[in-house]
């Protein structure tokens, strides 16, 4: 087993433990702190198909400004597992049994197609890199990126109407 | 790696999503989980975009592998104006009825 493969297997199992944990986990702050794990391995599977540029930008707008967010706002309501609400077990039950067949039906569709044993480039081609994503990025795709701002611009009023205090 | 492997972990992180939308109440973990579920789809982007790095066909026009990691990016950014939105409607859901359980929204009048 190559070095690689070592590590694929180790984000895998990383990632998937903690997804895992997300869900099953008591308190708001310890599901938070595993989906950061999450986010982590998951930058590290990009660092392994040669996407660089995705690596770092998943850490800095994940892990840094999104998950910061969470936490400021569950640590702002003072959440706790005392408080928190339970679905009935039945319920429960339920939500696990579907997530469970479309994970069958998703798995058994996949696993007939020809293409299912093509080999990914791994740790090679630069299309990844910050330099041809970047002439990409400036050349193609400016009315998006500008527009993205627009949405950004938006998204940012939209929050601060929202969230004031109302005057009564 | 073969492609199989990359499918399977994003389905399985995927599903490990909808398992948490739909068995949890908290919002705020609900959220969470959406953000898993984005996740999973753009490693899966980035891992078919490798795969056709590998290709022949590819090879003549090789800015079609930039074009789906450039998809993800837009996708992240939305993904952190979504958060922005969707975290300030929680707090206002929060500071209104002093719970951010999903069942209290049921309705939405009154």
């Amino acid at each position: 087993m190559s070095i690689t493969e070592i590590l694929f297997w180790g984000l895998s199992a990383l990632a998937l433990f903690s997804a895992v944990m997300v869900v099953a986990s008591k308190s708001p702050v310890y599901s938070i702190l595993y989906l950061i794990v999450v986010f982590f391995a998951i930058s590290g599977h990009y660092i392994l198909l040669n996407a660089q540029f995705l690596a770092i930008v998943n850490i800095i707008v994940y892990a840094g400004a999104i998950m910061v967010l969470f936490l400021f706002v569950v640590m702002l309501m003072n959440l706790n597992a005392e408080s928190e609400p339970k679905k009935h077990r039945m319920l429960q039950f339920a939500g696990l049994i579907s997530g469970g067949c479309l994970f069958l039906v998703l798995i058994a569709a996949i696993s007939d197609t020809a293409q299912a044993s093509n080999m990914v480039q791994m740790g090679s081609g630069d299309n990844g890199l910050i330099k041809n994503l970047g002439m990409v990025l400036f050349k193609d795709y400016v009315l998006p990126f500008e527009i993205s701002s627009v949405l950004f611009l938006s998204a940012m009023i939209g929050a601060v109407v929202i969230g004031k205090k109302e005057r009564s | 790696m073969e492609i199989k492997w990359y499918i399977g972990l994003a389905v399985a992180l995927f599903c490990t999503g909808i398992v948490g939308v739909l068995t949890r109440r908290n919002s705020i973990i609900i959220f969470m989980c959406i953000e898993l579920m984005l996740n999973a789809v753009n490693l899966l982007l980035v891992a078919f975009s490798k795969m056709h790095a590998a290709s022949a066909v590819v090879q003549a026009n090789p800015n079609v592998v930039s074009d789906a990691q450039i998809f993800v990016f837009f996708i992240m950014v939305v993904a952190a104006a979504e958060v922005s939105v969707g975290l300030a409607i929680i707090v206002m859901l929060y500071r209104n009825t002093h719970s951010v359980d999903v069942n209290f929204l049921n309705r939405l009048k009154n």
